[in-house]
């Protein structure tokens, strides 16, 4: 075999750097010529040209980074455990972070590009591209959160994602980091022999369900198929689980969250419990699933170098990312938006409204486009019912407001009651004006809605649009 | 007057929203003021025929259906013998496969169903994922739309000369190429359509009551009829889907 000279092989590396430093510019043109086209953020539009004129330019980039890249994916809560591992690292690190949540490869694509002096790769990705994007990234780090049912149209079943996960877990690098919630049985299966593996879950009996919520998944033994004993279920089917029949349970954990205070729609503390000590951290965020995030986040920044210091701090400086909760202004009331795309999510924000005390006007919208989900029948796995008693009117808007409507018809909401306003600009018009000034009206969107919702309040000039925002 | 609904394998198939079904039975039935008596039926559970009126049987993902497979092939009979005498069903999705002759997984291997509908199911490679219209004529000379989601790699096909339960109008249906949905037998409605598939088409409902109560007063009782404006106009949106996307890989 002919070995090339240095010389050859140094003129290849030049060559190959100037070609990718030539798609990189034109990538990067095309995001700001979207923008300027007012077609959105833009956010994915660079990368998809990289991905399409080399395949091969992700995993260039990536290997440009001197700390290498952390991935974080689950069904809920990428988006805000990113955000939060960024507040954690702060200024200390460069990032390259798909912050706006365009989490296939493309959009991981585009980060890159976006910071090409970055130190760190920090990318929340989709739970379908997850094996993909590891296998072109190599990251050093994975961060997994949960595995709910979602959008089966689009992922298909929970099996085969957790299959595919499996199979991309034991590819990752040997030193590479596991960070796993446990809590999740499938998970903990998935994370099983991993040596570098972090383990965290909720160690706090006093804030479980009383039981399983109806669309509880994984709620079978993954050695032997019994149905677990959970000495607490916390969200969905994470909790500390035992198999009455084999035995096998959640594994002991490294990183665990005690002494939850969960305080209305507000913010939440809890003691952050690693083995070098104790923290408690303070989250302007509500609800447990928001602890889950923060657990996450704290996990992963642990294996990246974060000190017990950076973590409190950082989790304490959180700010919710768009739309997940977001409070906006108009006039003299407020619109809270709370995010829901699948039956595991809209549970705890049905959770967390009811804990806080049901409000009593609410608006939902439910559109079904390809990010939402086509197939609209997740809404009946959603345990509504809490919020249906004090309530004295259901805004259901959105494309497929009728569904939403007949939703809580058949919980036995009075139809009387219901509002149909399909179009969003003006649900949200009515909504307001049938909120008393003062007070905030809830609004629940799915994923396209939010996008939408929260245009309708830029054009009012209440809120900035969020590629904005992730770049500010 | 009651109506006494047996729900299978709650547990376990439940994937597509099932209980919306569940609570469309429940409700019209309760409006019309008929007693709803649910039960429910699980593993190892003995099923006594003759006392229920209706079965309710949902879609699981592949290892659930595994897991009561064995367990409601047991029941088979018990279950044929309560069609026989009268007794409605409606199986939707994986709960519609377990109800045909079998179930052969992509590596050959067959999971036996229980023979109450006259079809088999063989796994495909590509999932049929789409808004589906059906034309039904459960009842002849009177044509009824339904309007549902579906979302199946298995390949179901009808025995010569059997019933399905609807053409479809827009859509993938049993096999993506016979241009027929579901299996339908006596009071027994099999079907791939969920999303909920109830509470957009109560006609369906409806007849299902009808068809169950028919066992307790001889012949199907006419049905006072309900305000169900807003169920029609959530049939036409998901109509109006499945012409705009339905039935495509």
């Amino acid at each position: 075999m002919e070995v090339p000279s240095f010389e050859g092989r140094e003129a290849a590396r030049t060559l190959a750097g100037v070609r990718l430093r030539l798609e990189i510019g034109l990538a990067r043109a095309a995001g700001r010529l979207s923008r300027l086209a007012g077609r959105g953020g833009g956010t994915t539009i660079p990368g998809k040209i990289l991905a399409g004129v080399d395949p091969g330019a992700v995993g260039k980039l990536a290997r440009r980074l001197p700390l290498g890249s952390a991935l974080i994916s689950a069904t809920n809560g990428k988006t805000t455990t990113s955000a939060m591992v960024a507040e954690i690292l702060g200024d200390r690190v460069g990032l390259a972070h798909n912050r706006a949540g365009a989490n296939l490869v493309s959009g991981v694509a585009s980060a890159l590009l976006a910071a090409d002096r970055a130190d760190l790769g920090l990318f929340e990705v989709d739970e379908g591209a997850f094996p993909d994007v590891a296998a072109r990234i190599r990251p050093q780090a994975v961060c997994l959160g949960n595995l709910f049912r979602d959008q089966l149209d689009r992922y298909g079943e929970l099996e085969h994602i957790a299959e595919r996960w499996r199979v991309a877990v034991a590819d990752l690098d040997p030193a590479a980091w596991t960070v796993v919630n446990v809590d999740d049985p499938l998970l903990a299966d998935i994370a099983r022999g991993r040596t570098e593996a972090l383990r965290f879950g909720i160690d706090d009996p006093s804030v479980a369900r009383e039981r399983l919520p109806h669309a509880a998944d994984s709620k079978y033994c993954r050695t032997c198929g019994a149905p677990y004993d959970y000495a607490a279920a916390y969200v969905g089917h994470l909790g500390d689980y035992r198999c009455p029949r084999c035995h096998d349970a959640r594994p002991t954990l490294d990183v665990a969250a005690r002494s939850i205070t969960l305080s209305g729609l507000e913010s939440s503390s809890f003691d952050l419990v690693i083995p070098e000590g104790t923290r408690r951290v303070s989250l302007a965020l509500p609800g447990l699933y928001n602890v889950y995030n923060a657990l996450a986040a704290a996990s992963l920044a642990l294996v990246l170098g974060a000190s017990l210091d950076e973590i409190e701090a950082g989790l304490g400086r959180f700010k919710a990312a768009f739309g997940r909760f977001e409070r906006i202004t108009a006039g003299d009331r407020t619109v809270l938006l709370l995010l829901v795309k699948n039956p595991a999510g809209a549970n705890e924000v049905v959770r967390t409204l009811a804990h806080a005390g049901a409000p009593a006007r609410i608006l939902i919208a439910l559109n079904d486009e390809i990010a939402d989900g086509r197939d609209v029948s997740w809404i009946w796995d959603v345990d509504f019912e809490p919020l249906i008693g004090p309530l004295k009117e259901l805004v259901a808007a959105g494309a497929r407001s009728e569904e939403l409507a007949l939703r809580f018809k058949y919980g036995g909401l009075d139809p009387a009651r219901i509002t149909l306003a399909r179009d969003l600009e003006g649900a949200l018009t009515h909504g307001l004006e049938a909120t008393p000034p003062g007070e905030e009206l809830i609004v629940l969107p799915t994923y396209t809605a939010m996008l939408a919702l929260r245009r309708i309040a830029a054009e009012r000039g209440l809120v900035r649009p969020y590629w904005e925002e992730a770049v500010a | 007057m009651k109506l006494v609904v047996a729900h299978l394998y709650p547990d376990y198939l439940n994937i597509y929203a099932d209980r919306g079904n569940i609570a469309v039975l429940e409700r019209r039935t309760a409006w019309r003021g008929i007693d709803f008596d649910y039960r429910t039926i699980g593993l190892g559970d003995a099923v006594e025929p003759g006392e229920h009126d209706l079965y309710y049987v949902g879609g699981g993902q592949d290892r659930e259906q595994a897991l009561i497979a064995p367990d409601l092939a047991a029941k088979g009979e018990a279950l044929r013998e309560a069609v026989a005498a009268g007794a409605a069903f409606l199986a939707v999705c994986g709960g519609y496969q377990l109800l045909g002759r079998f179930y052969r997984d992509r590596s050959g291997a067959e999971l036996p169903g229980i023979g109450l509908l006259p079809h088999h199911t063989i796994a495909g490679e590509r999932r049929m994922i789409g808004d589906v219209l059906l034309e039904c004529e459960l009842d002849r000379g009177s044509p009824r739309p339904l309007a549902g989601f579906e979302n199946h790699a298995g390949r179901t096909y009808l025995d010569e000369g059997a019933e399905p339960l609807g053409r479809v109008v827009s859509g993938f249906g049993n096999n993506g190429k016979d241009g027929l949905e579901g299996s339908r037998v006596d009071g027994a409605v099999g079907t791939y359509l969920h999303g909920p598939l109830l509470p957009r088409n109560p006609w369906l409902a409806d007849w299902l009551i009808s068809r169950a109560l028919a066992r307790r007063l001889g012949e199907p009782p006419e049905l006072e009829a309900l305000p169900d404006e807003l169920e029609s106009a959530a049939q036409e949106v998901s109509a109006e889907r499945a012409y705009a996307r339905g039935g495509r890989f």
